[in-house]
């Protein structure tokens, strides 16, 4: 019975199952460190809430309205400099925490998006516009600047690699 | 744009959404939970007592850090403004801040699980590397140190 359960037990579920018995240990040695941090998880669980709503209409909106074959012209093999543009600037556009953005990206990679496109518009994720003002203010405009030209465009080289070593080709 | 003809076609995207959420919210709570234990048991200021002021060691350490590490990039501006005061080079600094948003350590297994194991390792990998030619780039062309 026991290993029909276990068999039962999707990978995602084992994960989760491993880190709440860390937590279960980490009450038993110290309570009160486990409060703080169930304190800090609560705060995070309501930051991204609204975000994982966005995401949920978004993948939605891309389930109705896109099949394979769209995905596959605008993110796929030959979307060509479209393709790369839609993964730049949905990059930067998008909000919220990375790994919030795992499960649409998945849902698109099986409709066909290329790994070069999903790196890169994952590589885009660090440059936040409303978050660069906090970056001027501890560094400077110069840096900031610099700085975000930069990723912006070792994003299209993150992608390219990316998509090269996972042995898809160019083409994906 | 290839819009679904179907008239069922609302329910059946509502369903797929449903059905591809509920796979991925498991692997979410659980990075969630490990950011936020991360967050506990990693005091912000612990950081500045581990850069030396090498300039070969201090931008992979720096790297090394922000790949462990994770959440909000505001933190790791804010950290990244402490170690400025504390005197580390901004070599260290930036790739840490580059790092700290393109690799994720603690969400890599939620990322194997979504987008294959393989592509996440191959990204990680590659972002952690760029993270150092982009600290390099960045201060050789502002010429600040």
């Amino acid at each position: 019975m026991i290993k029909k359960m276990i068999e039962k037990v999707e990978v995602g579920e084992a994960f989760l199952f491993l880190v709440v018995m860390g937590y279960v240990i980490l009450g038993i040695f110290d309570f009160a460190l486990l409060t703080d941090v169930l304190t800090v998880l609560i705060r995070l669980i309501v930051r991204i809430a609204p975000i994982l709503l966005i995401v949920f209409v978004v993948m939605f909106l891309a389930n109705l309205f896109f099949e394979n074959k769209s995905v596959s012209r605008f993110l796929g093999k030959g979307s060509g400099f479209r393709g790369w543009m839609i993964a730049v600037v949905g990059g930067i556009v998008s909000s919220g925490p990375i790994y919030m953005w795992y499960p649409l990206l998945g849902d698109l990679k099986e409709k066909g998006m290329k790994d070069s496109l999903i790196a890169t518009f994952l590589y885009n994720r660090a440059v936040k516009i409303p978050l660069l003002l906090l970056m001027v203010h501890y560094f400077g405009w110069d840096f900031t600047l610099t700085l975000s030209i930069y990723m912006i465009l070792f994003s299209v080289v993150n992608g390219v690699i990316v998509q090269r070593l996972t042995q898809r080709g160019l083409q994906g | 744009m290839g819009k679904k003809s179907n008239g069922n076609a609302p329910k059946q995207a509502f369903f797929n959404t449903t059905r591809a959420f509920k796979k991925s919210l498991p692997i979410l709570m659980g990075v969630l939970m490990i950011l936020a234990l991360a967050d506990i048991l990693i005091p912000k200021h612990a950081y500045r007592f581990i850069f030396s002021g090498n300039w070969f060691f201090d931008p992979l350490i720096g790297a090394v850090l922000g790949s462990i590490s994770g959440g909000n990039p505001l933190t790791s501006y804010v950290i990244g403004g402490e170690l400025r005061q504390e005197g580390v080079s901004m070599l260290a600094i930036t790739a840490f801040i580059v790092s700290w948003v393109t690799v994720g350590i603690i969400q890599l297994p939620a990322e194997g699980l979504m987008l294959g194991k393989r592509f996440a390792i191959v990204r990680n990998a590659v972002s952690f590397c760029t993270s150092i030619v982009i600290a390099i780039f960045t201060v050789l062309t502002l010429g600040i140190e």
